[in-house]
């Protein structure tokens, strides 16, 4: 999955990849730094080393392989894993034995024995810093067992038997005797949680969900029935649709979940089962066997991280996590320098790439008057005009080093392949995709006067664009190229037979020239962008991507469907830090306001809505008299919010000592609690049921922060919170903590028994049944809070109106969950807060401002190219049979009333060709992928007998 | 029947399968090589006719996958 981003990263002209190196100093002041780098010795020149991986072959020195967390070798000369960016080798120097054989092997010559550690110096305006987390290594937690027992793995150590590329390439097997497990217990909260054994007091957030991800990964990869057991205090799955994967499975997959803190693990000797002793909520002890036991290790900051703080002056918490403002949570203690990911704090991965992108976002405004400087840019020269030209096909074969020529038989290949019509000039070379061969190509393209383009190599899904490029610099046009793909589809699947490879490479050069041969100019349509943005809604999110828009440069319309800004935090008092909310909206509101970008629409409502990414045209209603605008605009932040759920259960309708969790606030700020005996706060109202089978994430911590104001206002007060599994995820632990010392006294109900209220003139009474006792308690409230969950804003008729996707919940749905967390699957529209999902004010900010990130990238363009890989549609032999209209997953080809024809928009198609592919009369064709384009190939090949 | 080696036309979606494929490359996995692939952008291009003209033509199989 994080492939094509590093790929990405590795081609992108304008980010210079500096790797093995660390951050020495950085003086100055934002908008001028200087960074001093110390850059460690690899050993092998990254610029020149191609990946090929012979002199890892060839190396006889041994290492143990870390990223596989031991459980297999390396060697001296490594790469940490098959998608490295860069994809270069090192020689661990630790290791090495200074034979000499890697710099014989090495056909590109990158072999450096006499690197020396250097130190460089680099001028930016702005720092983000992103050094990530480690798992805690649970070596010294003796009870468990790790380093002891072999089948006691972590769960960084689990994920890598499972993975493709990990040490038993998939197969879920035990270490000790690489057998399939019959049984496998997850342990939660090794590292994490735990203030007695390793002082760790926070939750790392993401355990729960990754132990049920490896579980039922686990069941499907294993052949015969597996036990899972989660040995769990709460389960914390408190992200987008999290506790949907949860329910699946617990229900449907059988996967346990045991409430129990694990205190031994034993291994049976003679089988190298393990075997766990566990008290149950019973207070009985309890021991089970499994075959295999994984610890799932918390998220801890690296040393390297903490120095790297000392080192810059930035300021850590208490476990070392960057301290953060709730209502800036992305900006370091140090002006200008900012940071995302888990050394802001415990996340997932779409909550660090939202953070990503919001570090993006404030990194570049204090740069944006210099956006557009120091940076590189193509330049293409004018097309050749290959018009009326007979195809005349260049083939490039390439050896990947040994990767292909040492399985295929190149040479061979490339004779077929001069004997093919219409080839007349054909090359082989030792690295294909290296900066001296795209030269050579280039040259060969002018002097044979090539018009067609076919190299035979690697896998168009990482090359094309780069050759496509090449094409491009010397005129010929992007689209008269053509990949066969030797490697990745033969020499590498078909190693053990040479012939058989040879053969198919063959094959394939002929579908390819095939292909070359059918293959037109395109040309891709280039629109304008409209530099302005519009954000709907005019809460904490809005206000925040209206507002960091507008710093970027850009004008932003910021809509409000009520007649002031500020949304559901108008409501609210403190965040569970202490950090006043009213106070903190006012600002923003007054700072909005005096904003020279931003022009705000109260009252305002979306009635029409046209157009296309970077040419939106959407119609209002504005004002007490619904007067009608027109906007014309190139992006969209959605910002709608969610409301708390107004409960219909315990009461709350018929007694005002019933209330909720934002109405308790109300009273505490108001009345004080000096009235208050006993209170008791009901969790996972509206939530976690059968209405709504989603966690509201925020309602946990909304409850402790009530009842330690509670206590600090009145001590005598008791407080009991009754709970189905305590989610305060991340740094929100230590409140958790805090409220326990205090003697609020938390009591966990199961789903099916939850507790019983009923009301009378004097006293409430709340009847639950007490996990440990096993026995039903009764208690006397004078106020009880329900922890209603949350509800996402009605956006029924926008959504409507703007064809965005909600989900059955009414929360909008984000291109991809973890790589495009604030973008809609529409181009140019970004999501943004609790229209996204529940969240928590200050992850609300940060979201608002990746999406501002993400707008400004979209509006930083003054135009953008379309691919040409589009659907047109030919109207004169069209019988608008609308099969087109019927199948496009995008409802792209409309049928236009008036002209009477199919329309397809090219602008917004997404060129899969699902439409050309349903067409019964063939009047659509996708460019680049035309029926004779698709089935020249299959002719070419069955005519060769294949 | 011993010796039959088939002749199999993949169409494989650009965005999953034709990925899937790379990365059976990258992983070094082996199968047997009576499989050509052509890439499409999507499996819903496959054209039934694309399918009907690969049999016609004499192949023994074909794979559709996205």
């Amino acid at each position: 999955m994080i492939s094509p981003k590093l790929v990405e990263v590795g081609r992108h002209l304008n980010i210079n990849l500096v790797t093995n190196s660390e951050v020495k100093s950085i003086e100055g002041e934002p908008g001028n730094f200087e960074v001093t780098l110390t850059n460690n010795p690899r050993f092998i020149d990254p610029d020149i080393c191609t990946g090929c991986g012979d002199c890892a072959r060839h190396c006889p020195a041994s290492a143990v392989n870390q990223i596989n967390k031991g459980m297999s070798d390396q060697k001296a000369t490594y790469i940490e894993y098959a998608q490295a960016v860069p994809l270069a080798f090192a020689i661990d120097a630790n290791v090495c034995i200074g034979c000499g054989l890697c710099e014989n092997t090495c056909l590109a010559k990158a072999i450096r024995y006499d690197d020396k550690i250097r130190e460089t110096k680099v001028t930016v305006g702005s720092v983000i810093l992103s050094p990530g987390t480690e798992g805690f290594d649970p070596s010294d937690l003796d009870y468990l067992g790790y380093g002891k027992f072999p089948n006691v793995v972590t769960s960084e150590g689990f994920e890598r038997i499972l993975s493709a590329g990990g040490p038993y390439f998939g197969h879920v097997m035990r270490p000790l005797d690489r057998e399939e497990p019959k049984s496998i217990a997850w342990l939660q909260c090794v590292g994490s949680r735990d203030t007695n054994r390793c002082g760790n007091g926070y939750c790392s957030s993401v355990c729960c969900m990754y132990a049920t991800k490896e579980a039922m990964i686990a069941k499907e990869h294993i052949h015969g029935d597996l036990d899972c057991a989660v040995f769990n205090m709460d389960m914390r799955t408190v992200g987008k649709d999290y506790e949907k994967y949860f329910l699946r499975a617990r229900d449907k997959e059988g996967i346990r979940f045991v409430k129990a803190r694990v205190h031994t693990v034993n291994e049976i000797p003679e089988t190298g089962d393990l075997k766990i002793r566990f008290a149950d909520e019973d207070g009985e002890i309890k021991e089970e066997i499994f075959s295999m036991v994984v610890l799932s290790v918390g998220l801890t900051i690296p040393d390297s991280a903490v120095q790297l703080a000392k080192r810059l002056d930035i300021d850590l918490d208490q476990y070392n996590f960057a301290k953060s403002d709730p209502f800036a949570p992305v900006e370091t203690s140090r002006e200008g320098i900012f940071t995302c990911g888990v050394f802001q704090g415990p996340k997932d991965i779409p909550g660090s790439v939202t953070e990503a992108s919001a570090a993006a976002c404030l990194a570049g405004a204090d740069l944006s008057e210099s956006r557009g400087e120091d940076i590189q840019t193509y330049e293409v020269p004018a097309e050749i005009d290959i018009e009326g030209q007979e195809p005349r096909i260049g083939v490039f074969v390439c050896n990947c080093g040994i990767n292909i020529g040492g399985i295929v038989d190149v040479p061979a290949v490339q004779e077929y392949a001069g004997n093919l019509p219409n080839v007349v000039f054909t090359d082989s070379n030792l690295f294909t995709c290296s900066q001296d061969t795209q030269e050579k190509i280039k040259e060969k393209i002018k002097e044979q006067n090539l018009n067609r383009v076919v190299v035979a190599s690697c896998s168009p899904k990482t090359h094309e664009p780069m050759f496509m490029e090449t094409l491009e610099a010397c005129g010929l046009n992007r689209y008269l190229f053509e990949m066969a793909n030797i490697r990745n589809q033969d020499s590498w699947i078909h190693s053990k037979s040479p012939d058989l490879a040879t053969q198919k490479a063959k094959d394939l050069v002929r579908m390819a020239v095939a292909r070359a041969g059918t293959l037109k100019p395109l040309k891709e349509k280039v629109i304008r962008v409209n530099q302005q943005g519009l954000v709907i809604g005019g809460g904490i999110s809005g206000m925040n991507a209206a507002l960091n828009l507008a710093k970027q440069g850009f004008k932003v319309i910021l809509i409000e469907k009520e007649p002031i800004l500020g949304g559901f935090a108008l409501k609210l008092h403190h965040t569970i830090e202490g950090a006043d909310v009213r106070e903190y909206v006012k600002k923003l509101i007054s700072e909005v306001q005096a904003h020279e970008n931003v022009e705000i629409l109260t009252d305002a409502v979306v009635t029409g809505f046209g157009g296309y990414k970077g040419n939106f045209k959407t119609e209002l209603a504005v004002g007490p008299n619904k007067e009608k605008r027109k906007i014309d605009h190139g992006a969209i932040i959605v910002a709608t919010g969610a409301d708390e759920y107004q409960p219909k259960e315990y009461h709350y309708e018929d007694d005002d000592r019933i209330v909720t969790q934002v109405g308790l606030a109300d009273i505490l700020e108001d009345k004080g609690a000096s009235d208050f005996k006993t209170v008791v706060m009901i969790q996972c109202v509206g939530s976690r049921n059968e209405e709504m089978q989603e966690c509201s994430r925020i309602c946990c911590q909304n409850a402790v922060k009530n009842a330690l104001h509670i206590k600090r206002l009145n001590p005598e007060a008791q407080v009991f919170v009754l709970y189905r599994d305590i989610r305060t995820y991340g740094l929100l632990e230590d409140y958790y903590t805090e409220a326990r010392e205090k003697g609020v006294i938390f009591m966990r109900f199961e789903d099916d028994s939850p507790p019983d209220v009923t009301t009378s003139s004097g006293h409430i009474t709340v009847k639950t049944k007490d996990h440990i006792l096993k026995r039903d308690v009764e208690i006397s409230a004078d106020l009880v809070a329900l922890s209603a969950g949350m509800r996402a804003a009605d956006t029924k008729e926008l959504s409507g109106i703007m064809k965005l996707n909600a989900n059955p919940e009414g929360y909008f749905i984000e291109a991809h969950v973890k790589l495009r967390p604030v973008d809609m699957p529409g181009e140019g529209i970004f999501l943004c807060g609790t229209a996204h999902g529940p969240k928590l004010i200050s992850e609300a900010i940060s979201q608002a401002q990746a999406a501002a990130s993400r707008a400004t990238t979209f509006l930083a363009r003054p135009e953008i190219k379309l691919s040409a890989i589009a659907a047109k549609v030919d109207t004169d032999h069209c019988v608008k049979c609308l099969s087109c209209v019927r199948t496009c997953p995008f409802d792209v080809p409309v049928f236009n009333t008036e002209k009477k024809v199919i329309e397809i928009d090219e602008a917004i198609c997404h060129g899969c060709g699902a439409c050309a592919g349903i067409c019964p009369r063939q009047t659509i064709q996708l460019g680049f992928y035309e029926d004779d384009q698709i089935e020249c190939k299959i002719d070419a090949l069955l005519a060769g007998g294949m | 029947m011993a010796d039959f080696e088939p002749k199999i036309v993949a169409f494989l979606c650009n965005w999953c399968a034709y990925a899937g494929a790379d990365l059976a490359g990258v992983s070094r996995l082996q199968y047997p090589s009576n499989l050509r692939t052509v890439r499409v952008m999507c499996s819903g291009r496959v054209d039934p006719v694309f399918i009907v003209k690969a049999f016609k033509q004499g192949c023994d199989g074909v794979l559709v996958s996205g």
